[in-house]
């Protein structure tokens, strides 16, 4: 071991030090922004420390570069060009490049560079190209689905899809045990289809509002791919960095899970929520008997007049796009006097902390996101609620029915308050599929439209009442 | 190099730090944490470089090395901005103050 060795080494363990620091950082707020800058700080470390020990050759460099160049480059654009309500997409895409990453070393060292008789670098092998073509196929079908490109096919909620996943997975696994014999011929490509096939399979019947859960299993398993392919080319630092990322993963899926009051195992294997309970949107209508609904206008002569207002953002908010017009009425309403704050249900957004992301972009100030157990007590003294676009998370039957399947996930509480408005585009179920005792109280009414399009005709309604003017 | 117990043992090590390191967080960090979680993962870099300087001049192993290193720096790179940039608006509001 000469001197550059021992260096190289000694940036090994600083990087993997910081790697960890920079990962438990972020779980915090006031730290999370430092420790993300902390971490890529790591990543650069390792970067360095490798090329030191590895002292590539002139024609190495060249490809290194132009990797590096290509890479880095779209990476650049896409996180400065991408709005901040495709973020979940995002996550997902940049999730399968990395699987892509680990599959695409582990294929080329099975094909170009390996005698077949290390056990050790097969099994390696096999591992990262099985949670690689996962990683990669189903990151790549999740942004399908979020972005609306991949819908549901029936057959996927049908039992039919456990049959075609298993089959998908025995053939990997067969792909994979005939590998020793064979290294570069068929038992690879066998492994490498159904491997990818399967990732299709597996995230294809899952529900829109449950991605955010896979993706966060996703990206832990891309954490696997890479500490396979650490394996495979014989680094430590790879093994330490996918091992943490894809264990600290597992753990925020479940905390993920947690807030949104599912199970791990019915995220993955339930198909998208509502296939056992009553089916579909539009059938359920019939089943609400005293819906009021009202105009834009009532609805702003009674914002006009309110002291206290409280928004209730949900994913319909988040899909019409409508922070900003939400923003624009809450300049309004406080020139006018009311006391202005939003309600943020933990999952509320596309997927867990996403409404928070939103509304501070459209410039929110962040005093006014009240969480749940702050903003519960004061709806009794709020006048007016508007939910926009979010369903279950106000539903009061999770506290007050036994039957219903959301009973027991923890809801906000704006029945309480004198009157809500709900702005929805239809009587369609929500998420969980199911009805909501809510839009049938007294102190309801529906205003039905796009939330953006309400938003837009309450701000223009409270201007030509003269509000806002004085401001 | 490394044998493979040392590996194992690392492997384990790297895994309980892992479930360790995150305990409570709150919802509003769940989407910048996985997005950051999700930019470390891109770590594999340092397999697409030691593939592609260990190549010894062998073009297939260069080629997709070097697109291998594309698709895991995209992750990186993509990853720690986005995150950044996520997070830049959290701290722009708090210190800000009422605005």
């Amino acid at each position: 071991m000469n001197v550059l060795d021992l260096f190289g080494y000694l940036i090994d363990l600083l990087a993997v030090l910081l790697l960890a620091l920079g990962l438990k950082g972020l779980s915090t707020v006031r730290s999370a922004r430092s420790a993300n800058g902390l971490a890529a700080l790591a990543m650069g470390l390792a970067v360095l420390g490798l090329l030191l020990q590895l002292q590539p050759d002139p024609i190495a460099w060249l490809w290194i570069a132009i990797g590096t160049a290509i890479g880095g480059l779209l990476g650049l654009i896409t996180a400065r060009r991408v709005p901040m309500t495709a973020m979940p997409e995002t996550v997902a895409l940049f999730n399968g490049c990395g699987g892509m990453a680990s599959l695409l070393v582990a294929m080329a060292v099975a094909l170009y560079d390996s005698d077949g008789a290390d056990l050790v670098e097969l099994i390696s092998i096999v591992i990262s190209v099985f949670v690689g073509a996962i990683t990669f196929t189903g990151s790549i079908a999740a942004m399908g689905k979020l972005q609306g490109w991949l819908g549901t096919p029936g057959w996927t909620q049908s039992s039919v899809r456990h049959g075609v996943n298993i089959t998908l997975a025995i053939a990997a696994l067969v792909g994979g045990f005939t590998m020793p014999g064979d290294p570069t011929g068929a038992p690879l490509w066998i492994l490498l289809g159904a491997s990818s096939l399967l990732g299709i399979g597996v995230t294809l019947p899952i529900g829109g509002a449950d991605m955010p859960v896979v993706i966060s299993l996703l990206n832990s398993y891309s954490g696997v791919a890479a500490a396979a392919a650490g394996f495979v080319v014989g680094s430590q630092l790879l093994i330490v960095a996918g091992a943490m990322v894809g264990a600290a993963g597992l753990i925020l899926t479940q905390v993920m899970c947690t807030g949104m009051n599912r199970s791990l195992v019915s995220v993955l294997f339930g198909g998208a929520l509502g296939g056992s309970a009553p089916v579909g949107g539009g059938g359920d209508e019939a089943g609400y008997s005293r819906i009021v609904s009202c105009s834009a206008e009532e609805c702003a002569m009674a914002l006009e007049n309110a002291e206290r207002v409280v928004f209730v953002p949900g994913y319909g908010l988040a899909v019409a796009q409508a922070q900003h017009a939400l923003r624009e009425l809450a300049k309004l309403l406080e020139a006018n006097g009311s006391e202005v704050s939003y309600a943020i249900h933990p999952v509320a957004g596309r997927m867990p902390g996403h409404m928070n992301v939103l509304l501070a972009e459209a410039d929110v100030p962040y005093e006014q996101l009240l969480e749940m157990d702050t903003i519960n007590p004061e709806f009794p003294r709020t006048d007016v609620v508007i939910v926009l676009g979010a369903n279950d998370v106000v539903n009061p039957d999770a506290k007050n029915d036994a039957q219903s399947p959301l009973y027991g996930m923890p809801v906000l509480e704006v029945d309480h308050a004198r009157q809500v408005f709900v702005v929805k585009r239809s009587l369609g179920a929500g998420y969980a599929g199911i009805k909501n005792a809510l839009f049938e109280l007294p102190q309801t009414a529906m205003v039905f439209g796009d939330a953006k399009a309400v938003l837009q005709q309450l701000c223009t309604e409270l201007r030509s009442q003269g509000v806002g003017k004085a401001a | 190099m490394t044998t493979l117990s040392q590996a194992l043992w690392v492997l384990l090590l790297g895994s309980l730090l892992g479930l360790e390191l995150i305990g409570k967080v709150p919802p509003t960090l769940h989407t910048p944490l996985m997005s950051g979680a999700n930019a470390i993962s891109g770590i594999t870099v340092l397999a697409s470089i030691t593939l592609i300087a260990n190549a010894q001049g062998n073009p297939a192993l260069l080629i997709l090395g070097s697109v291998s290193l594309g698709f895991a720096l995209f992750n990186v790179i993509g990853g720690f901005l986005v995150t950044d940039r996520m997070l830049a608006m959290f701290s722009r509001k708090k210190s800000g103050g009422g605005r």
